[in-house]
Formats: structure tokens, C-alpha cells, sequence
């Protein structure tokens, strides 16, 4: 137990503040694949063949292809992107990104292509006549959508959130490889230092477990807690 | 596009690696899955919580902790490198596939216990009329039912494990992710690299998913 000593003498500390780095790019993932998914889900639904087209492509390709070549897409071509941008703008000089933005945008696409599926099925499953009846009585969409729409999609889609999540949060462990101090790349380093990986990477699997059922019975009170008029 | 065409031969040389390792883990796997799903819808509850446990311990962590810890971890111990154990922990190649059928398995052995469970009663009661006896019941009524209603779920697995080996370039093995990342880190030309191999990835992707779209076909109930 030494090991885990709190201070400078063990990694406590350290793997502490490493889980919180995971959580914290995992929920900044979520919430990246939230935003896209509202956009790709509304491309999907729409009546216009080429946005539909989009959409599809989107999700096919990042539920497709392995979550770790699309981080090596990020880490190696984010900062030539940005600096490919820049350049149109005037900017000549070299711009790093920093390792938090690569993971959280590279697996937020993946999360988001996920999301969009999930949001697109929630609205499909919404009955068609609350969008009539909010119409005839008048509501503008933007806000019919917003007070009559989206409370009632979120409860039918909580549960397939939680998964989403869970999903996401067993993916930020492959950000280690761009060198992001979260706890496996921590695990990595403990374990090189101490010469026991056996300890530490099954402490990493203790940690990510102690989160998934976390948020399990996070979940649980908010799918109590959103569908109290059922 | 020059990179995109110099780079397919030795792309497509690794997919033969991501095949052998999806299909190898799958093969053992669904046998992992069916053990633990059969422990998990029978009466003795220390099995029971055996099952329950390897399921959740196995799907609550990400898959790369599971190959660090069967790869890097187990080495460390000194009795399982002097047992016959180490012929399998000593390769990476081995590590990989054992991680790898040990998480299917977990997978799969859910979608086969609600598989199990969503079999009719009276379709066990009838072969209970007729005389079967257990074994028969087994392979002949509840085994083909399950596969049956566990294939479209089994597909999503399937495509997930595709896309898992992709960790097996993180113990040093040369899939199809191990020779893109090795690519683009000396060509530094990520998105040529990216649409070849997300392209073999695609259509892997594609094969698989029609492949139980027909088996779903070919199983179907005669209406």
C-alpha cells in the first residue's frame, strides 16, 4: 500500500489527480459529441437528400473505423489543420495543440457519432402528434422544440446516454498514447518507475470501475428524476 | 495520393493480421460467452456471481487496461513464468488474442443470457412433454432459438471487435492500426493514411454487417 502513499513518497496523489483529468476529458468528449450530434441528428432528419447523405457518412465512418486511428488522425494532422487555417488568415507561425483539446475533440467526434444516433432515435420515437399539436396551437418552432420536443426526448434517451457515456469514458483510456496524463498514461509512468505494472494497471481497472458504477448510479436518479409524470 | 496508393500493399499485408486476431477472438469467445451465459441463467448462485462478476469487471474497464495488465502485469509474476502459462503470456501475439477473447466474451455472454432468457416457456414446457431430455433441449430447442435472437446484437459485437484489435499496436504488433500509425509518424501525412486504412476498416465494417443481415435472413421463422 505503500505504493499508493499520498505525497512524494507513493503515486496517491498523482493517480488522483490523473482520474480526475479522465473524467474531465471524458465529460468535455460528452459534451463536444452533444453539440455535433444535435447538428448531425437535425442533418439526418431533414428532408434535404445531401444533409441526410452527410449525416450517414458521419456516423458510418466514426462508428466504423477504430477509435485509436481516429486519434492518430487528430494527433498527427490537428495541428497542421489549425496551422493550414492560420495560414489563410495570415498567421505564419507554428501552433502546438495541446494534448487535452486532440483528446477531447478526437474522441468527442467519436462520442458525437454515437450521440447522433441516439438523439435522431429519441426524436423518431416522440409521437407525431405533439409536433402537430404544438404547431396548431401556434408555437414557433425554435420554441416548441425547446419546451414541448427536447424535455420529452431527454427522458427517452437517457438510458442510451448512460451508455454513450460509459462508452466514452473506456475510450479516453487510449488518449494515453498522445502522452495526455490521465490514468492510464499515470499507470504507464507509475508503473515503468516502480518496475510493478501488475499493481498499477490493475488498480487502473479498480479506478475505472469505481467510475463506471459512479455514473451508473448517477444515471439511475436522473432517469428516477425525469420520468416522474410516467 | 501518391502516399494513398504506395501505402494500400502494405496496409492490406496488415489487415491479414486484424482478420486472423478479430476472427480468432470471436471463435473463442462466443465459447467463453456461452459458458458464463449458461452459469448465469442457471440455479447455483456462487456460479451465478462468478459469471456476474467476470461480466461486469470485463465491460466496466477499457479493453487497453485488459491487454496492459495480461501483457505487461502477469510477466511480472514469477510463478506463472515458470509455469506453462508463459508460452502463452510470453508473446504478445498470445496476450492479445487472450485479452481480446476474455472481452468479447464478457460481451457476448450478455447477449446470450438475454437471448437465453427471452425463450418462450412454452416452447421448454412442450419439449419437457416430449420427452427430452436435458442435453437434447439444450442443442436441439434453446441453443438455436438464442442464436437466432442473439444475432443482431452478436453483429454489433462483431464490428466491435474488429475495431478492438486496433489496440493490439499497443503491444507492439503490426495490424492494420500499428502499420498506419507507423506510416503516418515517419510520412507525417495522417489523413492519406487515414482514408486507406479507415477505407479497409469501412468495408471489413460493411462485410460483416450484410453477413448477419443474411444469417438473420437464412434463420429466420418460416412465417
Amino acid at each position: 500500500m505503500g505504493l499508493l502513499a499520498y505525497g512524494d513518497t507513493g503515486w496517491g496523489d498523482e493517480l488522483f489527480y490523473a482520474t480526475l483529468m479522465t473524467i474531465a476529458v471524458a465529460a468535455a468528449a460528452l459534451f463536444i459529441g452533444f453539440f455535433l450530434a444535435a447538428i448531425f441528428a437535425s442533418f439526418k432528419l431533414s428532408k434535404i437528400k445531401v444533409l441526410n447523405l452527410i449525416g450517414s457518412f458521419y456516423t458510418t465512418v466514426f462508428r466504423g473505423v477504430p477509435e485509436l486511428l481516429v486519434i492518430y488522425l487528430f494527433f498527427f494532422g490537428g495541428s497542421g489543420a489549425v496551422m493550414y487555417v492560420a495560414k489563410i488568415f495570415g498567421y505564419d507561425g507554428y501552433i502546438e495543440i495541446n494534448a487535452f483539446i486532440t483528446g477531447a475533440v478526437s474522441i468527442g467526434v467519436i462520442s458525437g457519432a454515437y450521440s447522433t444516433e441516439v438523439f435522431r432515435g429519441a426524436i423518431q420515437s416522440i409521437d407525431k402528434g405533439q409536433f402537430e399539436a404544438s404547431e396548431v396551437l401556434g408555437f414557433k418552432k425554435k420554441i416548441y422544440y425547446y419546451k414541448i420536443i427536447i424535455p420529452q426526448m431527454l427522458r427517452l434517451a437517457l438510458p442510451n446516454i448512460n451508455n454513450v457515456w460509459q462508452i466514452t469514458l473506456k475510450d479516453t483510456s487510449l488518449i494515453s498514447v498522445t502522452g495526455l496524463v490521465e490514468i492510464m498514461r499515470m499507470s504507464y509512468i507509475a508503473a515503468g518507475s516502480t518496475r510493478d505494472p501488475l499493481f498499477f494497471y490493475s488498480f487502473a481497472a479498480v479506478l475505472y470501475l469505481f467510475l463506471t458504477f459512479l455514473s451508473m448510479q448517477l444515471f439511475n436518479k436522473l432517469e428516477k428524476h425525469y420520468s416522474k409524470g410516467y | 495520393m501518391d502516399l494513398m496508393i504506395e501505402s494500400l500493399p502494405r496496409l492490406l499485408n496488415a489487415t491479414k493480421l486484424t482478420i486472423e486476431l478479430t476472427l480468432l477472438s470471436l471463435f473463442f469467445g462466443i465459447f467463453v460467452g456461452v459458458f458464463f451465459a449458461i452459469l448465469r441463467t442457471g440455479k447455483n448462485k456462487f456460479f451465478y456471481y462468478i459469471a456476474y462478476y467476470y461480466s461486469y469487471i470485463f465491460r466496466g474497464t477499457p479493453l487497453l487496461v485488459q491487454i496492459f495488465i495480461i501483457y505487461f502485469g502477469l510477466g511480472q509474476v514469477e510463478w506463472i513464468r515458470e509455469s506453462f502459462l508463459w508460452i502463452v503470456l510470453k508473446e504478445p501475439y498470445s496476450c492479445a488474442i487472450l485479452a481480446f477473447t476474455l472481452n468479447t466474451g464478457a460481451y457476448s455472454s450478455e447477449i446470450f443470457r438475454s437471448a437465453f432468457e427471452t425463450i418462450n416457456k412454452g416452447v421448454l414446457e412442450a419439449a419437457k412433454g416430449l420427452g427430452l431430455n436435458k442435453v437434447h433441449t439444450f442443442f436441439k430447442i434453446k441453443l438455436p432459438i438464442a442464436i437466432r435472437q442473439s444475432l443482431p446484437a452478436y453483429g454489433n459485437e462483431m464490428i466491435l471487435m474488429l475495431k478492438g484489435t486496433s489496440l493490439a499496436s499497443t503491444v507492439t504488433l503490426l495490424d492494420l492500426t500499428g502499420v498506419a500509425k507507423y506510416i503516418i509518424s515517419t510520412t507525417f501525412r495522417p489523413v492519406e493514411v487515414f482514408i486507406v486504412a479507415g477505407g479497409i476498416y469501412l468495408i471489413m465494417t460493411f462485410i460483416i454487417h450484410n453477413f448477419i443481415k443474411y444469417l438473420e435472413k437464412r434463420f429466420s421463422y418460416p412465417q
